[in-house]
């Protein structure tokens, strides 16, 4: 028998799942964050260029986030593609009948909406941030995020790449949240429901406001 | 009164395990209504047989849903379309005349096809092996009612431990994941006090194994629950979940790797 | 032979004390030298192999499941007896002890069955140290009931899934012995042969069910705990792969075979629906405590929604027979009195080759009296599993049920120590003879495979083992090749039969044979008739029967033409014996030895014995031996229930 080293958390389905969570928790309560700093476009370009810049103002910070978010990308499609490699293999031969009695339409489609928001971030950064490009016929303002937030969202289909995008973002975390209870062990007979519901009351807010946001130009609310 | 029904069905056959097997289609003529599914195949067997063709294979032992042999995912459902029924279980009441049911072995690649519907759970068995057990020598258990387990727990525990290992969850899982069979043993031993010693070393090797054999992850879609035919419940997945991070996070010494 | 039981002396408290010190030890360094082979996975085997493994001991272990955790144990439901006394009701080892003498209808050995009642206590520890989930009550204490009409609650449950929990506990055992590597497990491996050298048990003969291919195993010893042979009636409550095959190819190489003609019937299982029936299956006793049993009066009302049959026209019989125990009569009796009833002709539900086989189960007075809700709390899952076997909901019309054969008290004769006549051959559980005599009571089968799998065998396998060199023999001993090339033979004569029926079309022959003749009541007109078809049926077997397939493949049709084989002989050997005995004592009854109220009559002069047969060869008779029983403690007395 080969010699067997020590067992290490990350061995484990279990424990990739657990790392898979983490992350993802992270990036959920970064989108809930950012929705609230976006919202705030609705209070009229000083409110909103004060907020850009105040993040500007603290670099530390800002880089501190910055990796933060890299990692938990970095970790999240790391594992993903680990563990989706290993259940691939777990099922060689597919069934000629399958039918599903109990699972979810987001659940089913983790394994889309998950690259779906992979290269959405890596356009959406590229879009507003690093570098910061015009998608039209502006001129992208680093500093004025107020413009660039206009200027794009009066073209329709920026719009709908948002629009999908984050309704791809919905349907991720309405399972993510509730599985990622299951990873960590969240789950208590007297707590489960009130857990799960306010769980999936934050997934519905931020889904509601990100869709929101991308229309708030076109509804006129942003001028 | 019995009613009575031709049925249509396309049975996966496989000579052995090397075979590359494929559908076959048969008519089951006359079935009784009052027949169980094992009894319809029973028939279909008999008839072939007079023809001179071999019997459809396939598990089963206690046909009374508790030993765990038999299962066959039935028109894309492990054990068919009844809740908490073992295929041994099902009638063919639920069934219609002129049906077309697809019947075919449990699929994944811990689980080799042995002949047409039989496939070998040896995994389970070697997840159980690897830690799903009390070390109590005949002979060294204390007396029975010295201790005591609160009422809640000990039920929680027989919900836990009804699993009858049939693998039904794997095979609806869409990740051909043992999460749940694995979690039933983890944590009908870990809500048990007789249970507690030796809790943090279960749970990591009964994990290690379970990932060894070859299974696919637990990505909480619940289908194993909702196939299962005993109701084993998928907060026993976050509960083994649990006891992995603790044991992993907490327990002073360390077990090694496991393979197949 | 001159049967030794081996039975200790002096006073029934001290005999297995003394009998453990008095048995030789093993050296411990020297144990994994010593091969020992168990035949089963069950209560008994699972228990054997796990202690034997445990203990150091070099085990292989083989079932015909695909696990371990599948045998039949894990089909039991009621419960399993132990002499705790936690209730505080009475209950005492003797006590238990006492019960299961009077209740196997004296025709078991005081010793053992003390030795059982002794254990008890021992085994519901062990379980529970297992992590057996017994039902508790709300101090967190172990719950009881009173089981089988016992006075004293002594039954320790598990929901109605006691025999899954404890082969659980076993199998988890056994389970950490596998991954110990002391025992090696042959899960879809069946026994076809015993291997016997010199009078002496060295090894058996196996088929890998998988690949076919015949292997021979030698050890040491061999302990067969391969079940109870329920199946020689093909309908039965048994699992469908139950069989003979282990114990009655061990008789043919000299183990004597005891009393097969006690085969024991339970009163509540789901009729049969028709001829397709596989199996039958078993609801729980319990059930009797609130429905009551009755047939119509009037054979025009047979066919007739139950619910519009007036009560003047309903005969509770059991009410009417026995007022003071009513609905809940012993098993026997309460069997027996459905088949008269369905032999008058008034039996209910589907005409199954002519005749209707079912008596009403019903609850609607209960429901009345209880309310919906207390019914429910007490049989929902039954009611449930009811429905989903017959499509009846149980709350709206009237269950129906008719007895099961259900346990085999008969089996392979052993001594104290639990060895057979082939020295070297070692049985327990339902597979041996011994505790429960002419009668088991419910809830103390599963009692009996844990004391012998737990307890009696390592000591008594030991002891034996301490007397004999090992590694005494290998594969390539003449022996051992006869015995592999004789299987190999039997199975090829098997295939080449090619005429036209198929196993289970003989089995199910057999069966019908069996429950008309040799049933519930037996007489020796219907013996002598059945001792005259069965060896006619098994003539045409061995030239009519058609296996598809070879048998270098999984070919579950040549798996049951070998059970079915077997069964043939078993069936002949069970009816001989039920002529022989002519009494009626517990599971047997003769109709020609009745009181006038129609109970079973006891001939203590005559029959008090052990009837152990001893296979000759295949064309002569079998011989019988006999064990005398003495009862020193619980003197034979005559049940009443009137
Ligand atoms: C429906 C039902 C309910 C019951 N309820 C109760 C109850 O409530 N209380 C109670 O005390 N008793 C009950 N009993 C009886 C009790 O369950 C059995 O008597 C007992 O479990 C037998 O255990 P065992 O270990 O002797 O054999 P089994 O559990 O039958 O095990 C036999 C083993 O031998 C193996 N085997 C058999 N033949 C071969 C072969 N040829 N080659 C290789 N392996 C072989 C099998 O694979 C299996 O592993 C019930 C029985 C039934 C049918
Ligand atoms: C804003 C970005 C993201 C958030 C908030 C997020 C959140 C989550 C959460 C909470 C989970 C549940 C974890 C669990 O089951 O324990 C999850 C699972 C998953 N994520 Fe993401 N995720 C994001 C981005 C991504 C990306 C970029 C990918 C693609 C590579 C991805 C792929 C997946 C997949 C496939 C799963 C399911 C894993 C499984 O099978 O259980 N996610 N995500
Ligand atoms: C429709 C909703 C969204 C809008 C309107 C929006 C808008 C913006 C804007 C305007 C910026 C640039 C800020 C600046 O330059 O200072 C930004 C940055 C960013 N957004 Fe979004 N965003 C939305 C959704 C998302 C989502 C769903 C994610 C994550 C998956 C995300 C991830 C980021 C990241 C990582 C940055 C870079 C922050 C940094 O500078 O480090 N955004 N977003
Ligand atoms: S958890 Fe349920 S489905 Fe899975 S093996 Fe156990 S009983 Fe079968
Ligand atoms: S279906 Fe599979 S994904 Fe998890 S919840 Fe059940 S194991
Ligand atoms: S045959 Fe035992 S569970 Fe189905």
């Amino acid at each position: 028998m080969a010699t067997q080293k020590a067992l290490t958390l990350l061995d484990t389905t279990v424990g990739k799942k657990a790392a898979l969570a983490v992350s993802g928790v992270v990036l959920f309560g970064f989108v809930i964050g950012h929705m609230l700093g976006n919202l705030q476009v609705l209070l009229g370009p000083e409110v909103y260029n004060a907020y850009g810049a105040g993040i500007k103002d603290k670099p530390v910070l800002l880089w501190g986030v910055r990796a933060v978010l890299l990692i938990s990308v970095l970790v999240h499609t790391t594992i993903v593609l680990e563990l989706y490699g290993k259940s691939v293999a777990a099922r060689p031969v597919g069934y000629k009948v399958k039918r599903n009695i109990a699972t979810s339409y987001a659940a089913m489609m983790m394994k889309y909406t998950g690259p779906a928001l992979l290269v959405y971030i890596i356009f959406h950064l590229a879009h507003f941030t690093f570098p910061g490009v015009s998608l039209g016929d502006y001129d992208h303002v680093p500093g004025d995020v107020y413009a660039n937030f206009l200027n794009a969202f009066r073209i329709p289909w920026v719009v709908a790449v948002y629009v999908i995008a984050n309704v791809c973002l919905g349907f991720h975390l309405y399972h993510g949240a509730f599985s990622m209870l299951q990873s960590v062990g969240l789950n208590h007979p007297r707590y489960n429901k009130g857990l799960r519901n306010l769980m999936r009351g934050l997934v519905f807010l931020v889904t509601a406001g990100n869709v929101f946001l991308p229309l708030t130009v076109l509804l006129g609310l942003v001028k | 009164m019995a009613r009575l029904m031709n049925l249509v069905l396309n049975v996966w056959r496989q000579k052995n395990a090397k075979d590359p097997g494929g559908f076959v289609r048969y008519e089951a003529k006359a079935i009784n209504d009052h027949m169980s599914f094992l009894e319809m195949l029973d028939v279909v067997n008999e008839e072939l047989a007079h023809k001179g063709e071999e019997p459809i294979a396939f598990d089963h032992d206690c046909r009374e849903g508790i030993c765990g042999a038999c299962g066959m995912v039935i028109n894309g459902v492990p054990h068919g379309p009844a809740k908490s029924t073992t295929a041994c279980q099902l009638h063919m009441r639920l069934f219609k005349d002129g049906d077309e049911i697809t019947i075919e072995p449990w699929r994944a690649a811990a689980f080799p096809v042995v002949r047409d519907l039989m496939v070998d759970r040896s995994a389970l068995d070697r997840v159980i092996q690897a830690g799903g057990y009390v070390s109590v020598r005949a002979g060294s258990a204390v007396e029975a009612n010295a201790l005591p387990v609160s009422k809640p727990d000990s039920d929680q525990a027989f919900d836990a431990a009804t699993c009858i290992g049939c693998g039904a969850c794997v095979a609806a899982c869409p990740n051909a994941s043992a999460a749940l069979f694995t979690a039933a043993k983890v944590s009908h031993l870990a809500l048990l006090p007789q249970g507690a010693p030796e809790r943090a070393d279960r749970v990591r090797k009964m994990v290690a194994q379970m990932d060894a054999e070859g299974f696919g992850h637990c990505s909480s879609h619940k289908e194993c629950e909702a196939v299962c035919p005993k109701d084993i419940s998928i907060s026993f997945i976050a509960k083994m979940n649990r006891e992995l991070l603790v044991a992993m996070t907490s327990a002073p010494n360390e077990v090694k790797t496991r393979t197949k | 032979m001159q049967l030794d039981s081996r039975a200790p002396t002096g006073p029934i408290e001290q005999r297995w004390n003394d009998a453990r010190f008095q048995a030789k030890l093993v050296n411990p360094a020297n144990r994994r030298k010593y091969k020992v082979i168990v035949v089963g996975s069950g209560l008994a085997g699972g228990a054997a192999a796990a202690t034997l493994g445990e203990l150091g001991y070099n085990v292989s272990c083989f079932c015909y499941q695909d696990s371990p955790r599948r045998a039949h144990s894990i089909a039991a439901q009621g419960g399993i007896n132990a002499a705790k006394n936690y209730q505080n009701d009475g209950d005492s080892v003797y006590r238990l002890f006492y019960d299961t003498v009077k209740g196997g209808d004296f025709r078991a050995r005081e010793s053992n069955v003390y030795r059982l009642a002794e254990l008890s206590v021992n085994i519901i520890d062990q379980c529970v140290a297992q992590g057996v989930p017994f039902a508790r009550e709300y101090s967190g204490l172990l719950g009881n009931r009173s089981f089988g009409g016992a006075q004293v609650a002594r039954t320790f449950y598990a929901r109605g899934q006691t025999g899954q929990q404890l082969l659980l506990g076993a199998y988890q055992s056994l389970s950490k012995q596998i991954e110990a590597r002391t025992v090696k497990m042959y899960p879809r491996t069946e026994m076809l042969d015993l291997i016997v050298i010199d009078g002496v048990a060295r090894g058996i003969v196996t088929r890998n069910l998988v690949t076919g291919k015949v292997e021979a195993h030698t050890a040491d010893v061999v302990v067969l705990c391969s079940g109870g042979y329920g199946n020689v009636f093909y309908l039965s409550t048994n699992a469908k792969g139950c069989n003979t095959t282990a114990t009655w190819r061990s008789h043919r190489r000299g183990a004597y075979f005891a009393n097969p003609c006690f085969t024991q019937i339970h009163p509540t299982c789901i009729p049969q629906s028709g001829d397709y029936q596989s199996k039958l299956t078993l609801m729980s006793e319990s059930l009797r405590n609130d429905g009551r049993v009755w047939v119509p009066k009037n054979v025009a009302d047979l066919q007739k929604d139950p619910k519009s049959i007036p009560e003047a026209d309903r005969d509770y019989y059991l009410e009417r027979l026995y007022p003071s125990f009513g609905n809940l009569v012993p098993r026997d009796i309460a069997s027996r009195r459905a088949k008269d009833m369905c032999d008058e002709g008034r039996g209910v539900g589907p005409e199954v080759a002519g005749v209707r086989r079912g008596v009403y189960l019903d609850f609607s007075d209960a429901v009345k009296r209880l309310g919906r809700d207390a019914v429910a709390e007490r049989y929902d899952n039954l009611f449930q599993m009811y429905e989903r076997i017959t499509g009846e909901n149980p709350y709206e019309v009237p269950m129906r049920m008719y007895p099961a054969i259900h346990y085999t008290m008969g089996g392979l004769w052993v001594d104290y120590n639990l060895m057979s006549t082939v020295t070297g051959l070692f049985v327990g559980g339902e597979a041996n003879f011994s505790d429960h005599g002419a009668n088991r009571l419910g809830a103390s089968a599963l009692m009996q495979g844990l004391a012998d799998g737990y307890f009696v065998l390592p000591v008594t396998v030991a002891n034996y083992l301490a007397s004999v060199k090992p590694g005494g023999v290998d594969e390539s001993h003449p022996d051992v090749k006869r015995t592999v090339s004789e299987v190999e033979g039997r199975i090829k004569q098997l295939l080449s039969i090619g005429g036209k029926r198929t196993p289970e079309s003989f089995h199910r022959e057999l069966g019908t044979l069996m429950w008309d003749y040799c049933g519930m009541a037996r007489t020796a007109a219907g013996l002598k008739s059945a001792l005259g078809k069965i060896p006619e049926l098994r003539e045409q077997f061995y030239t009519d029967l058609s296996i598809v397939g070879s048998g270098e493949e999984l070919n579950t049709m040549l798996e049951k033409a070998g059970r079915t084989a077997d069964f043939f002989e078993l069936a002949e050997l069970t009816c001989r014996d039920a002529l022989e005995r002519e009494e009626s004592a517990g599971g047997h009854f003769r109709e020609e030895h009745q009181t006038e109220d129609g109970e079973a009559k006891r001939n203590d002069e005559q029959f008090s014995y052990v009837a152990a047969w001893e296979f000759t060869g295949d064309t002569s008779a079998p011989k019988l031996n006999k064990e005398p029983l003495n009862f020193e403690y619980v003197h034979p007395s005559q049940r009443s229930y009137k």
